[in-house]
């Protein structure tokens, strides 16, 4: 341990990422605020965060060599296939280097995808399992029972070399949903709600601990959609136990031992928040920040037109987000005035996606179906959004500028409430639609 | 470290986010300087043309909030700017931006004490922020002890070096 306050509170249980960081940092316990050295089961980065990464390991003395190859995971997503040669060179600066050191878990074009969608998918993320990543949505794993945090390259570049990184423990905000969904109100709407309560900076230096009967009935790929989205309200981490479900999800993609941990009954949490979703509606964020949060009833009371709608990225881009999409548009037609871009997450969504016939759906809806990526979800391309442009979407972020032009619109929504808008060409209530058994 | 940065302010609102300091498309580029010259595009095209070197960014809370891209900090500094004063930082830019060596000051009474073009002092190593326009002073918050130590040793990657030559001596 490199430094901590007097520990006041020495009799008090520990939370999930208490236990999760005294266990990597080999201390009985931690206190928030303490600065801890953690070791890290896995290190990630794409190809943007590991090009700046590769680049600071080249200066630092006496770090020829990662710590493990087997532990680090280097995914190309974000500009690729490369949309020009400025991508197509960090590509490859990252393959070369991936060669080099001979990393286990590198995924080029064709065998990943979105890299928070493929480490799940993969067996790479486990409960109690502390995994630090170049990209801020790598919270994604706390769904899983992880400690899961995203960093800048510099640090990245110290734990390729160190296996670990220093922390400053955070503080836990326990949130506890209660209530039934609705029909057409999914993981995003409740997250989007979460965000708009805690506001974007609600939870800054701040874990998120996610509890109750409403997000035990999620599916793995729910609690992903909501760890995922964390980072909107500032958490530096968002954390659920790991039950039955997710053991089984993990245990049926790696035998890779793990421990289950539990936050005490008297843990110590900074805030408790309940949430009741029982009359809870389709929640939209409307531009430009992701805590701008509205139920989807006060959003349509406006008519808002829509120039494309995007479906994908880490938060909505698995096949269960596909098949909601392709139930609504089945048979159907997008309306004329917009356009339909879909990138699934992962190369075995897209496959999936192929097998279930929901490819050939969307396209005949009229949709463009890309190849696994981030795409026009940062802008980068694939549907980047021109001048005045509006785009109704299921990523996570709505920033100015955040899918092109500054000039442009962001809309944020569950697939559902996209795919609806898709067909009537502004925003709409996925409840509205007239679909027998969706 | 500099012993003192000087420059004028220039005024940003909350929640300035990484997409606004550098958008996505500018992620691909490595070059600093490169990079400097699209800071702060997507909330103020005219940033990098009206500011000059040693110029200071001042901005409410939440500086820095999306994304960890670290390419942020980077443009920012590629840009010329000395240094960024705000109420508050979000987490990952703060630390990049300390790893990367972007000074960065936490006051929020300085903040509401500066004006758009106000000439201001800064002294990193003591987080005094003098006004020179109004003739006042502030004191940003202290670096928690860690993060001190880290900065007087040159950041993190001498810091780095010394954890894997104790590594080694530990394991030979
Ligand atoms: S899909 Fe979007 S949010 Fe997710 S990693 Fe890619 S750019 Fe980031």
């Amino acid at each position: 341990m490199l430094w901590g306050p007097a520990a006041n509170y020495r009799f008090m249980g520990q939370t999930l990422t208490e236990k999760i960081l005294a266990r990597h940092a080999g201390l009985e316990r931690v206190e928030p605020g303490q600065i801890i050295n953690a070791r890290v089961d896995l290190v990630l980065a794409n190809e943007l965060s590991a090009a700046v990464a590769i680049g600071v390991m080249r200066n630092i003395k006496g770090a020829s060599r990662v710590f493990d190859n087997e532990k680090i995971a280097l995914v190309e997503d974000h500009f690729v296939p490369a949309k020009d040669a400025q991508s197509a060179k960090l590509a490859k600066l990252m393959k070369d280097f991936a060669k080099e050191q001979n990393i286990k878990h590198f995924f080029d074009v064709g065998r990943g995808g979105i890299e928070h969608v493929v480490l799940p998918e993969e067996g790479l993320v486990a409960p109690g399992e502390l995994i630090v990543g170049g990209d801020s949505h790598t919270c994604t794993y706390g769904a899983l029972g992880a400690f899961a945090t995203g960093m800048g390259s510099t640090d990245i570049a110290a734990a390729f070399v160190l296996g670990e990184v220093w922390l400053k423990v955070p503080s836990t905000i326990k949130i506890v949903y209660s209530g039934t969904l609705s029909e057409m109100v999914v993981a995003k709407d409740l997250m989007l709600k979460t965000v708009g309560m805690l506001g974007i900076d609600g939870a800054t230096y701040r874990a998120i601990e996610y509890h109750g009967s409403t997000v035990d009935a999620l599916s793995i790929t729910g609690r992903i959609t909501m760890a995922n989205m964390a980072i909107e309200a500032g958490a530096k981490n968002g954390i659920f136990h790991a039950d039955e479900k997710a053991i089984a999800y993990v245990t049926e993609r790696t035998d890779r031992p793990f421990t289950v941990e539990h936050s005490d009954a008297n843990a110590r949490y900074e805030r408790v928040l309940e949430i009741n979703v029982d009359d809870l509606e389709p929640q939209v964020a409307c531009p430009h920040t992701p805590d701008n949060v509205h139920p989807i009833s006060e959003v349509t009371r406006d008519e808002i037109s829509l120039d494309q709608v995007f479906i994908g990225s880490c938060t909505n881009g698995y096949i269960e987000d596909l098949r909601i999409v392709a139930k609504i548009l089945d048979g159907k037609k997008i309306a004329s005035n917009l356009r339909v871009i879909v990138n699934p997450g992962s190369q075995k969504v897209w496959m999936q996606a192929a097998e279930e016939g929901i490819l050939t759906k969307l396209a005949a809806a009229g949709c463009a179906v890309n190849t696994p990526g981030c795409g026009a979800c940062f802008g980068g391309h694939m549907g980047t959004l021109g001048d005045g442009e509006r785009c109704m979407s299921t990523t996570n972020r709505n920033y100015v500028g955040r899918m092109g032009s500054p000039k442009a619109e962001v809309y944020l929504g569950s697939p559902a409430t996209c795919a609806a808008s898709a067909l009537a060409g502004k925003i709409a209530d996925p409840r509205a639609l007239d679909l027998v058994g969706v | 470290m500099e012993k003192q940065l000087r420059g004028r302010a220039h005024k940003y609102g909350k929640n300035v986010d990484t997409d606004v300091i550098i958008p996505g498309k500018y992620c691909n580029i490595i070059d600093t300087v490169e990079l400097g010259k699209h800071a702060l595009e997507g909330i103020d095209p005219e940033y990098t043309s009206k500011m000059k070197p040693g110029d200071i960014i001042v901005a409410d809370t939440n500086f820095g909030c999306g994304s960890s891209r670290e390419v942020a900090p980077i443009a920012i500094k590629g840009s010329g700017t000395s240094a960024v004063i705000a109420k508050s930082f979000a987490r990952i830019f703060y630390r990049n931006s300390l790893n990367i060596g972007l000074p960065i000051f936490e006051s929020a009474e300085a903040v509401d004490g500066i004006a758009p073009g106000d000439e201001v002092e800064l002294e990193p190593a003591t987080g005094v922020i003098r006004n020179l326009t109004k003739g006042t002073t502030f004191q940003a918050a202290a670096f928690p002890p860690f993060m001190q130590s880290l900065i007087e040793a040159g950041g993190l990657q001498p810091y780095v070096e010394r954890r894997l030559a104790e590594m080694s001596a530990s394991t030979n």
